[in-house]
């Protein structure tokens, strides 16, 4: 099996544990492995921002405004490494590489919200059309696929300019892109890749209270 | 507006000749896109060539199947192949073309006397510009010119190149380092001042790829499909042309079905050797650099016991010794490690030692540079002018650069990272100016590897045809 970022040859080091009980194949070798770096318990109790006990600032001013998001969870810290990850996958469009988180995720998931919420269901945020046929595939769909073969595409999402592209300060007054298919009466959690300033993932949630969610979370790979 | 059709212009021939592209990295509307196509100037090609047992990417002429991914893909709502290879460059899928021009092909300039270039050249360096001028001319297919480094490579090009541009040829000068581009960019936009001269490397601000004569790194060659009638492959042996199998692959795919080909290197692999050993492939020798002196020839210095120092990070004992007893302290001093964790290693303990030696006297006259330091190019220009008295580095920095008046030291130069090549290169980085055509060259070690042998025994005998 080679790694999937670098293409190197994975040796796997042979013990008493794996000649008992073999190991699963992986696809990511060490080196490339031990530069993710991952999300500890000190953190915002709301955004899951790194460093922060208790509740940030941006969630403070969040909570006055509008109550929309109970909580976000997210498995990765930010850095140089996972940013040139994510633009490969993303922007560059590697679908495979996608599944070099799928460990992490997954695990990460079943420690959090897997124990806490029971009768819940996923929700990817949806790409627009147009985007969508650009990129050829859509990487919240498949974090949330990750999780549960059934997920929910009942959002739709309008086309506008690139998050990544904008300032903090035109995001955050952006209008609102979503639409709604089909309303829904249970917990959602919704799923994305990154939660930067939270706003996609509270447009999204906004929607979904208005027509009648009772509480929304969300999940993403990094904050 | 809208109904109007592809009109096709001169500036449409200068960008899309010779040239094997994505649609997106083709800027025309849809209805003029589809309207050139009717129009019989694109051609589409299969994006990969399947066979019984592989598939190959015809693009990068990527194999391996592990480079090869599978895509539920949204365009087209089926699961197909794309290239994970050449990724970098814009994704080849299975359900979308790759397309070549086949219209018309531009008129290139035949230029009187594109040369301003006036300096002299060795007689050797004149011999092998001699050369060079008769491969353009097609008296010969191709030719190696194998010169140690600091002979002078760029200058002996001219005169070939101005032939070629007389002849209205396209010519290419490419190598697998951008570093490499970025410093001859310059000079030849100075030696053909009326001609323009693009530079391709990944973040280059050009990337049209249009003019007569280009400078890219191989890399940026993936673009190109039968274009050049004269290529120049600049330090052919070094890393990663002959790591990668795609870089040979789209070099040859660049250049015209007739075609010169021109190899520049101080340190050819074996294959190019033996083509010249078997005498298909014409050797031009350069052995004497341009001022005269010989090589520095290194000296080797056994540290048995340099891995356990290494582990402990501390500098070792030998290091400090020499560092003392340097026949030329008033030398800048290049350092170079195999890997870059040593090199964190061993930043702190160094600028410990260089201090309490009087070596250096503020703490950031030291420096260290490597493969994803932001700042590289920026440090390299200050230990150019002198603002940095000590380098550590890693292999980057092994050739192509050129400092005037240094001193080398190689820790660990048992390391796999140090081949021959690496070990002649790094060799030749010192004695290159007029003013002080000597250097000292030290390999710690911890055990001759052949490698190391190879090497002096190679510098040696090239001192011994340059008359020493």
């Amino acid at each position: 099996m080679q790694c999937l970022i670098c293409d190197q040859e994975i040796i796997v080091e042979h013990n008493w544990t794996n000649f008992l009980w073999p190991a699963l194949p992986k696809n990511l070798c060490a080196d490339c492995e031990d530069k993710f770096s991952y999300i500890d318990s000190l953190r915002c109790d709301i955004c899951a921002r790194d460093g922060i006990s208790g509740v940030c600032q941006d969630c403070k001013a969040w909570q006055v405004n509008k109550h929309t998001l109970a909580k976000n969870e997210a498995v990765f810290r930010y850095n140089a490494h996972i940013q040139a990850c994510i633009a490969r996958w993303k922007y560059r469009g590697d679908y495979e590489l996608g599944h070099i988180f799928k460990d992490a995720w997954c695990n990460h998931f079943q420690k959090t919200y897997a124990k806490q919420l029971k009768d819940y269901i996923i929700v990817p945020i949806p790409l627009s059309k147009e985007r969508e046929k650009e990129r050829g595939f859509n990487q919240a769909e498949m974090l949330a696929q990750f999780l549960s073969p059934h997920i929910h595409l009942i959002l739709e999402r309008s086309h506008s300019e690139k998050q990544s592209k904008k300032s903090k300060r035109a995001r955050l007054s952006s209008k609102n892109p979503f639409h709604l298919r089909k309303t829904i009466k249970k917990p959602v959690i919704l799923v994305d890749d990154i939660y930067t300033t939270g706003i996609t993932l509270r447009h999204a949630a906004h929607i979904l209270i208005e027509h009648g969610t009772p509480v929304v979370y969300s999940y993403t790979l990094i904050r | 507006m809208h109904s109007e059709p592809f009109h096709i212009q001169a500036k449409h021939m200068l960008r899309y000749a010779g040239k094997r592209l994505l649609r997106s990295e083709i800027p025309l509307s849809h209805h003029h896109f589809q309207s050139a196509l009717r129009q019989q100037y694109f051609q589409p090609i299969n994006p990969f060539k399947k066979s019984l047992f592989r598939t190959t990417c015809n693009r990068c002429g990527n194999q391996k199947q592990s480079l090869l991914g599978t895509i539920p893909c949204k365009r087209c709502n089926r699961e197909h192949k794309y290239c994970r290879k050449c990724i970098q460059m814009g994704r080849v899928l299975e359900c979308e073309p790759l397309y070549e021009w086949i219209g018309p092909e531009p008129v290139r300039t035949k230029w009187m006397n594109p040369l301003a270039w006036e300096g002299t050249l060795t007689s050797l360096q004149e011999e092998a510009s001699h050369q060079v001028i008769e491969t353009v001319q097609g008296k010969q297919r191709e030719i190696l010119v194998w010169a140690v480094c600091g002979a002078g490579k760029t200058e002996l090009l001219f005169s070939g190149i101005a032939q070629a541009l007389q002849l209205g040829q396209r010519i290419c000068i490419a190598t697998p380092r951008a570093d490499v581009v970025r410093e001859l960019l310059p000079r030849f936009q100075k030696a053909f001042p009326h001609v323009s001269v693009e530079g391709l490397y990944g973040g280059s601000s050009e990337k049209s790829g249009h003019s007569q004569l280009i400078l890219a790194t191989t890399h940026q060659l993936l673009r190109f499909h039968q274009a050049f009638d004269c290529m120049v492959i600049d330090e052919v042996d070094a890393f990663p042309y002959h790591h990668d199998p795609m870089l040979p692959y789209v070099v040859s795919r660049a250049v015209k079905s007739t075609h010169a080909l021109i190899y520049l290197t101080a340190t050819p692999r074996q294959d190019l050797i033996k083509r010249v050993v078997s005498r298909e492939l014409p050797v031009q020798f350069i052995p004497r650099r341009f001022h005269g002196y010989p090589l520095p020839v290194p000296q080797l210095t056994l540290s048995p016991t340099l891995a356990k120092t290494l582990k402990q990070k501390q500098t070792p004992n030998a290091f400090e010794k020499w560092l003392q007893t340097r026949n030329h302290p008033q030398r800048q001093l290049l350092i170079f490690v195999p890997t870059i964790s040593l090199l964190h290693d061993l930043e702190a303990p160094i600028r410990a030692l260089l201090l309490s030696l009087g070596v250096i006297t503020q703490p950031n006259a030291f420096q260290t540079v490597h493969a994803d330091d932001a700042t590289r190019e920026e440090k390299v220009l200050h230990f150019r002018r002198g603002d940095i008295q000590v380098l550590l580095t890693t292999t980057i920095l092994e050739r192509g650069v050129t400092f005037p008046s240094i001193d080398v030291f190689i820790i660990d130069a048992g390391h796999t990272v140090f081949d021959e090549a690496a070990l002649i290169q790094i060799a030749g980085r010192a004695g290159r100016s007029k003013t002080d055509p000597d250097g000292e060259v030290i390999y710690l070690h911890t055990g001759k590897t052949r490698a190391m042998i190879l090497a002096v025994r190679s510098i040696k005998k090239m001192n011994q045809k340059g008359g020493f």
